[in-house]
């Protein structure tokens, strides 16, 4: 009977990772005009997805507050944009996603993730 | 959620401003941005000095939405402050370092001793919980920041390094510290704590990550050293005073005065004085360049000589230094088309350790001996230690990071990691003639005179005749003259015959300086020179002839020569097995000699500016990968049509601009010497990856236990957390023997960095 519960436990554990981590997709912020403003602590973008549209450049400003060598770039990898982010000083970065789709921004290790979702 | 921007000064260069209207004018337009709380401009600097939340871009747009022009001034403190913070870090690493590495350690040793009292012992149960208690304020403060990440990530719909980290020694702790809490939940078989391994992995991945930190500061050496170029003060000419300022106060056009054995502070255009420079520092170049009034100086170069005075042109992050320091910065973090395929991996890593973590659980649940409950923990729990993807996402940008510094070190800027990836696997380089293999500078290499006159007074009388001229090759031969310090006659009456030469009086006597044609027409007699003037034709050099009143006087011939170290890099492009052509707009004949004399496979002559391009694409539909080196307006479609293109820093903006590589010394050593940091860097990405590879698919089936039915080996925790530890730490270092790259097949002091 255990036995039962541990493997079925198991396996909604399996699917509950599956979902969560590949098929949610967190709320995306919007960025209305202005600057978007990019939390970087704890290992997270705060906003980890922001919405843009597509064609017009957005100014999105970092702000570092994590001092582990993970979170010192930023670095938009389909766009060819990158910066240096230097502790707990603002950083701009206008980038202009060229068409619709997902445009995935990391740190050099890929841990920290984001993406600009273009409509 | 934001958080709120701490309250900051910012300082611009500010252009255009003359009078004291234009103060208060470009100080509202500062004040009118939001978060500003105070600006203030200084005109006679040139600068605004701005406190308050705005970031230097946003300053930047007000500025320049009032008509003038800005640009963050930025300075050393910057680096000087990073590298604090940085160093503040580590000392944070090793503390929490410490502390977890003081309790568990001990708890380690007592437990391979077998010393730990047994938990039915009497006050054995007291024990454990002061044990778990301990252990838990290691994974609270040497570990807090694990779960905080943990947890952040999660909510994000996010996994990463830290969720692996938490969850792995999380779960240790709890399963421990319920069977402290209630032995009788599980078989007394199983009743194994796993504290001790909770405290030292904590401890050994924190001790990772200083060591890493500690490599990660090697590798950006290169930055620090051309940041470490630019001098920290300035002496300016005010009210007619010299003063030392911070460099950061220098303002636009203000006078600069430096002194011998000082560092010139901004770029600028001399006024007063001469000197002479040494400029390796930015262009490789050994030799000191002469300058004086009117030349151009670049911030960071070495005054080695005399003592001048020179205007700012171009100030903070204006300079080429700054530029310079920008652009390699940006090529750093680039990621070249080798590094996609681990990204790609890396993004989907964790949850699929996860995933992993739980199938083992549950086949040692299920298949395992007894205590199963026990077995799977320990196996999951090593599982989701090891894996750390870490070193597979780091292998590829270190790697590119050490390499572009190590090339800015050999005064070659790459522009992205794409180009320093490609670099490598070029099979052709196309190099355009004129500028590039030679000078680009006509001279006169070859004066023969006929039986009856002098060399001087052969280049003299060619001198005098063509002062007058605008054509290139006459002024080669002016400038000839005057360099051997002859004084030049009078000449009248002068007149160009077109496609033949020129004719000229000079003291009372009829001089004729051009082709055969010329001669022939005034039925000068060659004589033996005619065949000289063949041998010069075909060494590239272009023959004059020279007659004095109808009597053949001798042969001036003017070339553009090849550069001294040209043939050697050739020859070093050959070594790397990589062939060499030469395109030029120039006639067969001047090419081939060109072509003989420094050796190139292949020569495009007689190619029309418009057509470089199309001769590079015909060569990549042959299958080459083309590199093109170039220098002039008319090489950017060529050079950005190449798989890479290489502009020769002495050339012109648009060549540089269209480029991925700019090469900061004029010499061809820089196509060789880009290849050969190309292909170690390539190489040493490949080595960072497959390390990572291994060790993670290596790594994980071991510590899921895949070995224990034949061998009956299980990993321990403890080793799964040193051996992620190490395994950045590898990365990293690999990454750094690139650091100590030498210029492969470079004779001794041919321009050694």
């Amino acid at each position: 009977m255990t036995a039962w519960l541990v493997n079925a436990a198991g396996i909604a554990l399996i699917a509950l990772i599956a979902w969560w981590f590949w098929l949610v997709k967190p709320a995306a912020r919007r960025a209305e005009g202005g600057v978007v403003e990019v939390l970087v602590a704890d290992g997270v973008y705060t906003p980890a997805r922001i919405e843009v549209a597509s064609g017009q450049p957005v100014r999105l400003r970092f702000l570092r507050k994590d001092p582990s060598a993970c979170a010192e770039k930023v670095i938009f990898a389909d766009l060819g944009v990158a910066a240096d982010l230097p502790l707990n000083q603002p950083v701009d970065l206008t980038v202009t996603p060229p068409r619709t789709g997902e445009f995935a921004f990391t740190c050099q290790m890929q841990m920290y993730r984001g993406a600009l979702v273009a409509r | 959620m934001t958080a709120p921007i701490p309250e900051h000064v910012t300082r611009l260069s500010v252009t255009g401003m003359h009078c004291a209207g234009c103060v208060s004018r470009v100080e509202q337009a500062l004040k009118a941005v939001p978060g500003v709380s105070e600006a203030n401009v200084n005109l006679g600097e040139r600068t605004a000095t701005v406190r308050g939340t705005a970031s230097a871009a946003q300053l930047i747009v007000a500025v320049k939405a009032s008509n003038y022009d800005a640009a963050e001034l930025r300075g050393a403190e910057d680096e000087a402050k990073k590298e604090a913070a940085e160093f503040a870090h580590y000392r944070t690493l090793l503390r929490r370092f410490f502390v977890a590495a003081a309790i568990g350690f001990p708890l380690m040793v007592a437990e391979l001793l077998g010393k730990m009292p047994m938990l039915h012992q009497p006050g054995g149960q007291v024990f454990w919980l002061g044990v778990a208690a301990a252990t838990l304020f290691v994974l609270v403060y040497s570990g807090g920041h694990f779960f905080v990440g943990a947890w952040k990530s999660l909510r994000a719909n996010n996994a990463n390094m830290d969720t692996l980290i938490a969850l792995g020694t999380g779960a240790a702790w709890l399963y421990s510290t319920s069977i402290a809490l209630f032995p009788d939940i599980v078989p007394s078989l199983a009743r194994h704590a796993y504290f001790e391994a909770a405290a030292v992995i904590i401890a050994l991945i924190n001790l990772g990550q200083a060591l890493e930190q500690r490599a990660r500061g090697k590798t950006s050496e290169a930055i620090k050293r051309l940041i470490g170029l630019q001098p920290k003060t300035a002496r300016v000419v005010r009210d007619g005073q010299e003063v030392d300022v911070a460099i950061e106060q220098v303002g636009l056009d203000e006078t600069v005065r430096v002194r011998p054995g000082e560092k010139v502070p901004v770029d600028g255009v001399i006024i007063d004085g001469h000197s002479s420079i040494d400029e390796s520092m930015l262009t490789g170049e050994p030799m000191p360049v002469e300058k004086r009034v009117g030349d151009t100086v670049t911030g960071g170069t070495l005054n080695k000589s005399g003592s001048f005075l020179f205007q700012a042109r171009r100030i903070g992050a204006d300079t080429a230094l700054a530029r310079i320091i920008a652009m390699v910065r940006q090529a750093q973090s680039s990621k070249p088309a080798i590094g996609r395929l681990a990204d790609r991996i890396s993004a989907v890593f964790v949850p699929t350790v996860l995933i992993i973590a739980v199938i083992t659980f549950l086949v040692w649940f299920n298949l395992g001996p007894a205590p199963r409950a026990s077995f799977g923990l320990v196996a999951t729990m090593t599982v989701l230690i090891i894996a750390c993807p870490c070193a597979l996402g780091l292998a590829t940008p270190i790697s590119i990071m050490v390499g572009v510094g190590k090339a800015a070190e050999f005064g070659i800027l790459i522009r992205n990691g794409e180009a320093l990836q490609q670099a490598g696997r070029l099979t052709v380089v196309v190099l355009d003639k004129t500028g590039t293999i030679t000078a680009g500078r006509p001279t006169v290499t070859t004066l023969a005179p006929a039986a009856g006159f002098q060399e001087t007074e052969l280049l003299v009388l060619a001198a005098s005749v063509e002062a007058g001229s605008e054509h290139p090759l006459a002024q080669a031969i002016v400038e000839s003259a005057q360099q051997k310090g002859l004084a030049l006659q009078p000449a009248i009456g002068f007149e160009a015959i077109a496609g033949h030469g020129v004719r000229a009086r000079v003291a009372d006597k009829t001089i004729l300086l051009g082709n055969a044609k010329l001669m022939q027409v005034h039925g000068v007699v060659l004589n033996e020179l005619e065949a000289r003037a063949a041998d010069l034709a075909a060494q590239a050099q272009t023959p004059m002839y020279l007659a004095v009143d109808q009597r053949i006087a001798g042969i001036v011939a003017v070339a553009d020569p090849v550069k001294p170290d040209s043939k050697e890099a050739i020859s070093r492009l050959h070594a790397a097995g990589i062939k060499v052509a030469m395109i030029t707009g120039d006639n067969a004949a001047t090419a081939r000699a060109v072509a003989a004399q420094v050796g190139v496979d292949e020569v495009l002559a007689e190619v029309l500016p418009a057509d470089k391009a199309n001769r590079v694409s015909a060569l990549q539909a042959r299958g080459e990968v083309v590199g093109m080196v170039g220098d002039g307006i008319n090489d950017a479609p060529a050079l950005a049509q190449a798989d890479v293109g290489f502009a020769i820093g002495t050339g012109t903006d648009v060549a540089i601009e269209s480029a991925d590589v700019t090469l900061m010394r004029g010499s061809l050593h820089g196509v060789a010497d880009a290849i050969g940091v190309s292909r170690a860097t390539v190489r040493n990405i490949k080595q960072n990856l497959f390390g990572a590879f291994v060790y993670n698919t290596l790594g994980i089936p071991i510590a899921a236990g895949a070995l224990f039915p034949f061998t009956g080996l299980l990993l321990n925790p403890m080793i799964a957390g040193a051996a992620m530890a190490m395994s950045s730490v590898t990365v990293v270092s690999n990454a750094n023997r690139l650091r100590f790259l030498r210029r492969a097949g470079v004779q001794r002091g041919e321009g050694a960095p």
